[in-house]
């Protein structure tokens, strides 16, 4: 009866483990350079962002008179306090990142198939919620930064179609960022996105374990179908990765503080005044192309394409192995290297050019800086595709090609956002 | 004979219980429509508490003999810019881009405002020269009374280009 008891205590972490995951996985699937727990890596810091942000909820205090001064009490009165802060800040923007990878990871070795579409979909919601979550707490220290990144992002929004400025009013609560957008991101940020991660999180553990553990190659299944039990082989190596992990991120915030600027003054713009860094690719955009195009057009065309990525006939890559086999990983660093220049060189004419040569352009300039480009982008995909056809490259291969392209591209426009543009946006040399 | 009797209540049952379950997803879509719904509505009336704010009291800008022909000053008290045309009359401009809303400060050299964010340029009666700003600065109407440049800051105006009405004479 009494070593019953002990049993059942015992076995009580375990059996909670036990419901997130399978009770054996597939030993192949607890290889780490098939996931490089990418994954687990965006729960260790999702867990640390709650922990920190309750922490901070007893020291801020959400009105503009006194948001600031709160931040600032933060590192001066208990430096503990500051700690968490630049934790959950660091934490914050490095779940961007591991989110991103952790996307790529489960495309790349084509995780889409066998019932995983749904979780694909509820993956693109974490990652929208990861995105807001991190730009509605980018307001909350009431700086200069936070000021007017929110006010350009906001702005972004009243150029959305019949309901845009109904839109941007909604968010900053009136005609200008204030303290009722303050009141509103604060609810947003502390209330509604966390609540929304705990349900959308524990759906998508959920349908992960449904479809059986990580993806696994079709092949290997039948010649090697070992299987691994959960506690402890699995759940070890997820508890080193993880503490692994939040043990490096505690010791850099100890050493480098989260940025703040100074106290927010609506009359003066700094210069150059930046949105965040996840979302320069989409400020680098808008100084080439019409804010119809950005805001709207290009938007619901890559939230379109990633919605289609699991459905499509040819754009599942074969599964549980990374780019879809030998030599695919060289076809995606082309397409990268590809997408990279094309997007410098353009950025670089249109700056140097092309711009600097207008010295004029009216309201008709959506022909020039929208139509065009588009109908441009549509022939050039039109082209692609007739090559493609009659070289009878694989499809996998144009798969690859394509998603390297897109990639180099949002990443060369972020980086050319973050570190070449200067004062007054002009191209510059960075760190020059 | 007996085997379809035995089948019939089972297909029944199922149609019943997709039925149901149809039943249940509808509900719960009009359960997320409808909390979406509060949801925005008691956003909106945040907003239109602060639309209720602002007093008609116009803004007294200075005297008129203060501002030279062809110059922009700043106006702090009421974060706008008094522009003064070269034909000697006056235009208040909104301090903020036409873009997005970053506030555009006067470059007295280059004779234009400048925004620091996207790099938008606007000539001294508020016309975009540079994109990406495509409309001109808003402006505000104004009133010259005993010498005195009056500005109605709780009034704003939007426009699509510049025209020599907007400008009040003395």
């Amino acid at each position: 009866m009494v070593e019953r008891t002990v049993k059942r205590q015992k076995s009580l972490l375990a059996d909670f483990l036990i419901h997130i995951h399978p009770r054996t996985v597939p030993a192949e699937t607890l290889r780490f350079s098939l996931s490089f727990g990418l994954g687990g890596a965006a729960v260790a810091l999702l867990c640390v962002l709650f922990v920190t942000g309750l922490c901070q909820l007893l020291m801020y205090s959400p009105g503009i008179d006194s948001a600031y001064l709160s931040i600032q009490l933060m590192y001066s009165e208990t430096p503990l306090a500051g700690w968490f802060r630049n934790i959950h800040f660091w934490a914050g923007n490095l779940l961007v990142i591991v989110a991103v990878l952790h996307m790529g990871r489960v495309f790349f070795t084509g995780a889409l198939s066998g019932g995983r579409h749904l979780n694909w979909i509820i993956g693109l919601m974490l990652l929208f919620l990861v995105l807001f979550a991190n730009f509605s707490g980018y307001l909350l220290p009431w700086d200069q930064l936070a000021y007017w990144a929110v006010t350009i992002f906001t702005g972004m929004f009243a150029y959305v179609p019949f309901f845009g400025t109904w839109l941007m009013q909604l968010l900053r609560g009136g005609n200008e960022v204030g303290a009722f957008t303050l009141a509103n991101f604060y609810a947003i940020h502390v209330g509604i996105i966390p609540f929304f991660f705990v349900v959308f999180s524990v759906w998508h553990f959920w349908l992960v374990r449904k479809a059986g553990g990580l993806v696994t190659a079709a092949s290997g299944a039948k010649n090697d179908n070992s299987r691994a039990v959960v506690v402890p082989d699995l759940v070890s190596r997820e508890a080193a990765a993880g503490l692994g992990l939040v043990a490096i991120l505690l010791l850099f915030a100890s050493f480098v503080d989260a940025p703040l600027a100074e106290p927010a003054n609506p009359a003066m713009s700094p210069n150059p005044a930046k949105a965040a860094w996840y979302f320069l690719g989409l400020q680098e955009l808008l100084m080439h192309l019409h804010p119809v195009i950005v805001i709207c057009v290009i938007p619901l065309f890559c939230l379109a394409a990633l919605v289609y990525l699991p459905y499509g006939r040819y754009t599942v890559l074969p599964g549980g192995i990374w780019f879809g086999g030998r030599g695919g990983g060289k076809k995606f660093a082309g397409g990268l290297a590809a997408g990279a220049g094309i997007t410098f060189f353009l950025v670089f004419v249109d700056d140097t050019l092309i711009r600097a040569a207008q010295t004029r352009q009216g309201p008709d300039d959506i022909w020039m800086r929208g139509v065009v480009p588009l109908l441009l982008f549509v022939l050039l995909l039109y082209v692609a595709q007739q090559i493609l056809r009659r070289r009878s490259v694989s499809p996998a291969a144009a798969v690859l090609v394509s998603a390297g392209l897109v990639v180099g591209v949002i990443i060369s426009l972020t980086i050319i956002g973050i570190w070449f543009r200067g004062p007054g946006m002009q191209l510059v040399l960075p760190f020059g | 004979m007996e085997a379809g009797v035995e089948h019939q209540p089972d297909k029944e049952g199922r149609n019943r219980r997709s039925f149901l379950n149809r039943l249940w997803a509808l509900l719960g879509m009009i359960a997320c429509l409808e909390a979406g719904w509060l949801g925005t509505s008691l956003l909106r009336s945040r907003k239109n508490r602060s639309l209720h704010a602002p007093s008609t009291e116009p803004i007294d800008a200075g005297a008129v003999e203060a501002f030279k022909p062809g110059s922009v000053t700043p106006i702090p008290r009421g974060q706008f810019y008094l522009s003064r045309l070269e034909d000697g009359s006056f235009l208040a401009l909104s301090k903020t881009c036409t873009h997005l809303g970053c506030s555009v400060p006067w470059d007295d050299k280059q004779q234009k405002f400048i925004c620091p964010c996207h790099g938008s340029t606007f000539d001294k009666t508020g016309e975009p020269l540079t994109a990406p700003a495509l409309r001109p600065l808003d402006y505000y109407p104004l009133r010259i009374e005993n010498g005195m440049v009056k500005v109605f800051t709780s009034r704003v105006q939007s426009r699509s280009s510049f025209e020599p009405e907007q400008a009040v004479g003395i």
